[in-house]
């Protein structure tokens, strides 16, 4: 039986969707069954992120509305067979995008893969709301920023009163995913701290992607940054994210391009 | 190392300027035919369905979008029962024999 994890944040723009591809590959290359879901109906773009943009047919309005079948609307990876993506729409209204409808789409998939990962639209509207709804746990993305924490915080508290889980009286779990840190400018004082951020978020530290240029070049070329460059500091940020989803203890540290030697010798070649 | 680097840069954003144009091509020129292969797929079954039952589960269709031509797949799975029929239909046709016996 599947885990339900949705990628949320309130915030656009920190790394959902980058984040949703890169765990669900580290967890996909690692023999998971891994099904990643766009939740933000109208402007999709994980299909793009992935590389699978010139091969979506159906969507998952399709198989809400009854046009096709999840099976016929799941598109396989083409680098990892036990990767899964199922696009938005791009061309409906999310109103299309029903409560009964997602229930019953992560229901179908619950038996047959080890992880549903949601990645959510941004801000607290319709999407943002169904992709958190039936999930088992959550992971928030954030980045080390005035406004995107304040939304996280938003979202935290959506999170424990709207969920299903919430509402049957169960806590939520939750996990932070703190993107795009830069612990030479949070040493010197000119950005928040981890420990700033956990202080006011107050929830479990799941990891710390490092600010990289490796994201863009992983993005430009459609592949999740954990498959484009396994050796770069967020893939292996990323790596060790996901070895702590599946319950494993890795020490917390932020990996680094820039330390060592053999990294500048060798690291670029990965690529 | 510093020429690698600008190299490997260099590519990847021509990567996406090329994945972008072949992407936003065809999402532009969709405009209201957004559901087109939807709406062929159910006129090839509707077609073949005519002459044979087809389980609409059995059916398969995958698109590969390039940049002057895309590719529509339909894999139709036909049971052997239907192939049956299908060759009783063909052989009291006279259609699917190779010669005068």
């Amino acid at each position: 039986m599947a885990h339900v994890l949705v990628v949320t944040s309130g915030k656009g723009g920190v790394g959902k969707t980058t984040s949703a591809a890169a765990l669900g590959a580290a967890l996909a290359r690692g023999g998971e069954r891994v099904v990643v879901i766009d939740f933000d109906v109208g402007l999709r773009n994980l299909d793009l992120v992935m590389g699978a943009e010139r091969r979506v047919v159906y969507d998952l309005i399709h198989v809400i509305q009854g046009t096709a079948k999840l099976s016929q609307a799941l598109i396989r990876d083409k680098r990892i067979d036990t990767l899964f993506l199922l696009a938005a729409s791009q061309t409906r209204d999310k109103d299309s995008l029903t409560d009964d409808g997602v229930e019953r789409v992560i229901r179908e998939l619950r038996p047959s893969f080890d992880w549903v990962i949601c990645d959510s639209p941004a801000g607290i509207e319709r999407g943002a709301s169904l992709a958190m709804r039936h999930a088992d746990f959550a992971l928030v993305v954030a980045n080390p920023e005035v406004s995107s924490v304040r939304d996280s915080d938003r979202i935290i508290g959506l999170l424990d009163s709207t969920t299903e889980k919430a509402k049957n009286g169960e806590p939520m779990e939750k996990y932070l995913l703190l993107t795009r840190y830069d612990p030479v400018r949070a040493g010197r004082g000119e950005m928040l701290c981890v420990d700033d951020v956990l202080d006011i978020l107050c929830i479990p530290l799941l990891g710390i992607i490092p600010e990289s240029k490796e994201v863009l070049n992983a993005s430009n070329t459609g592949t999740p940054v954990t498959l484009s460059n396994p050796t770069s500091a967020p893939a292996r940020a990323y790596n060790d994210a996901a070895r702590r989803l599946k319950g494993e203890l890795v020490p917390l540290v932020v990996p680094s391009d820039k330390n060592t030697l053999l990294n500048k010798l060798f690291g670029r070649r990965a690529a | 190392m510093r020429l690698m680097d600008l190299f490997g840069r260099q590519r990847s954003a021509r990567a996406a300027q090329h994945r972008l144009q072949v992407l936003l091509m065809h999402e532009r020129s969709a405009g209201g035919r957004a559901d087109l292969i939807p709406i062929l797929r159910e006129d090839v079954l509707a077609a073949i369905g005519k002459h044979i039952p087809v389980d609409s589960d059995k059916v398969q269709v995958r698109v590969e979008r390039g940049d002057g031509v895309s590719l529509l797949e339909i894999d139709i799975e036909i049971s052997n029962l239907t192939q049956r029929i299908l060759e009783r239909r063909t052989s009291a046709f006279g259609l699917g024999q190779t010669g005068p016996r």
